[in-house]
């Protein structure tokens, strides 16, 4: 009896440690699934193999050895970069969505949390789009597939925030996001901005908190991968608000709750003036002073790929422990990491400038 | 009451358990011996059987080598079927007169401790075997060296529940009756 009561309490709240006696009831056969599609990620030499590459059909030979093969194949021969992008794009979803079928709760909603991000791209794509009157087709066609919900179309028809939440929002997942931003301001591209990085703040601490409530490794290995992401969203928002009509107040609020640079590093970066000072700032944390220390003064175009590097270090760090959810989460990543790699080697290639591959290319494995 | 006074018992309690027949506490080891390693066993099976399910599908390679860590944690059951068949012959009856005393109380208990030993000890082997067996299947398909040295960790994991069974056995063998 005591025994009994003993495996459910182990089960509700995972007591760090014991995750492997109950997590395989729901969660072994997707953990192994999502394994095998890791196997099947690009390694350095499938990636010195595509920039050895002469056009697009010598790529689509060569990714069709890879798991993105059946994907490519039937497509005709003048190829585009968008249109291995879209393909390998379909790849991650199908992918998504096997997995998504197949859960039960709470990874449903760990996983429902992963395409939160790509929603509210796909919004402030769509508003700014109409903003700039572009057509609605050809930006529903831009739209990342894991961010699309019911009545995206509909978003074009809103002037201001508070319509926008009213008419389109108020139904989607994104709906507890907005009660920070509902202005009845007109929608212009900084307020988008704004927008944009409040609706994120709001769903990475929700995120976190989430997280948190289901304990074990899965939290504690999402807390760090989340709290990257909190602080490398402060580092560019510090950046590229230098030198707009943004105030510190206004900076400080868009940045996240939680994170290593919270709450001592966010007000430091809220005076920010030049990149400088935001390094200053940065070398104090011993975390991020190495991927500064790698710069040198001035520089700040690599500082996107040193935090990408990063981010995929933690990421692969993720797959080290077995019975959680992170493995989820760092496998979506890592195939949208791999999925810009593509993009940025097809492009090179499609423009004749294979020197500048290895500028934004981040090899993984 | 006279005997509660010749025991020298401080407390009823100890007086009620005494006068609980042998023969329950016997039944109770027996079912708990084969109960509680089947079930250990169960545990560890579907532990390993969901991860080496997924992984195969990837890996169609590591299907058969994999079902080694299944039979490990089939052994379990085995060893509490065993050790159950081995208790319950020595249940023996003894005339009521002699049902309190305390060659039988000692019976009794031996019987019963034999079966928690045994059940309890293949418990956890099973869960260890299961969840080593699911990180084999895992590692062995992203890298097909590994698996004969987790295999090694898994056999280790298998000698717990053999360790229970011996003890267990050896608790048994004094189960020896008050002769009629």
């Amino acid at each position: 009896m005591i025994f009994f009561l003993a495996i459910a309490s182990i089960s509700e709240r995972n007591m760090y440690g014991f995750e492997a006696l109950t997590f395989n009831i729901h969660g072994g056969y997707l953990e192994a699934i999502v394994r095998g599609h890791r196997a099947g990620l690009l390694t350095t030499a499938d990636y010195n193999n595509l920039c050895q590459c002469e056009n697009l059909d010598d790529i689509k030979m060569h990714l069709s050895a890879t798991k993105y093969g059946s994907y490519l194949q039937n497509e005709p021969s003048p190829l585009h970069t968008t249109t291995i992008v879209e393909k390998c794009t379909l790849k991650l979803v199908d992918d998504y969505k096997h997995m998504l079928c197949q859960a039960t709760e709470p990874m449903s909603t760990f996983l429902e949390y992963i395409r939160y991000g790509h929603m509210i791209d796909n919004v402030v794509l769509i508003v700014t789009g109409t903003l700039h009157e572009r057509d609605v087709q050809e930006l529903l066609e831009k739209c990342h597939p894991l961010g699309m919900f019911d009545s995206i179309a509909t978003l074009v028809v809103a002037q201001n925030m508070r319509e926008l939440y009213r008419l389109v929002l108020v139904d989607t997942p994104l709906a507890p996001y907005f009660s920070e931003c509902l202005t009845s301001e007109d929608l212009d591209d900084m307020n988008i901005e704004i927008m944009r990085n409040t609706l994120y703040k709001a769903y990475l601490e929700d995120f976190y908190k989430f997280c948190q409530k289901l304990g074990g490794a899965t939290s504690e290995i999402m807390s760090d991968l989340l709290a990257f992401e909190a602080d490398r969203r402060a580092v560019n928002i510090t950046i590229n608000s230098i030198g707009t009509e943004l105030t510190r107040e206004d900076r400080k609020k868009l940045y996240s709750n939680f994170g290593l640079l919270y709450p001592y590093g966010h007000e430091e970066l809220a005076i920010c003036e030049d990149i400088d000072q935001v390094r200053g700032v940065m070398e104090k944390y011993p975390p991020y002073q190495a991927i500064f220390s790698k710069m040198s003064y001035g520089e700040s175009q690599m500082l996107d790929k040193a935090f990408y590097e990063e981010e995929v270090r933690r990421l692969c760090l993720a797959f080290e422990q077995q019975f959680h959810y992170a493995v989820f989460f760092a496998y979506m990543r890592l195939r949208e990491q791999e999925i810009r790699n593509l993009m940025w080697i097809s492009e090179c290639v499609a423009q004749n400038q294979k020197s500048r591959i290895h500028d934004s290319v981040v090899y993984m494995f | 009451m006279s005997g509660v006074v010749a025991l020298g018992y401080a407390s009823s309690w100890g007086a009620a358990l005494v006068r609980i027949s042998p023969y329950t506490f016997s039944a109770i080891g027996i079912a708990i011996s084969i109960g509680v390693s089947v079930l250990g066993a169960a545990w560890g099976i579907y532990i390993t059987g969901s991860s080496l399910i997924g992984a195969a599908i990837e890996a169609p390679r590591i299907t058969s080598k994999n079902l080694i860590s299944v039979i490990f944690c089939e052994a379990v059951a085995i060893y509490g079927v065993i050790v159950a068949i081995i208790l319950q012959t020595k249940l023996e009856s003894v005339p009521s007169s002699k049902m309190y005393d305390a060659e039988s109380l000692r019976a009794g208990y031996a019987i019963f401790a034999s079966g928690i030993i045994v059940g309890f000890a293949n418990l956890v082997c099973g869960l260890c075997v299961g969840i080593i067996g699911s990180s084999c299947a895992l590692s062995d398909a992203q890298n097909s060296t590994l698996f004969v040295k987790i295999l090694v960790i898994e056999i280790f994991g298998s000698a717990l529940g053999l360790f229970g069974v011996i003890v267990g056995i050896i608790m048994s063998a004094q189960a020896t009756w008050p002769t009629k």
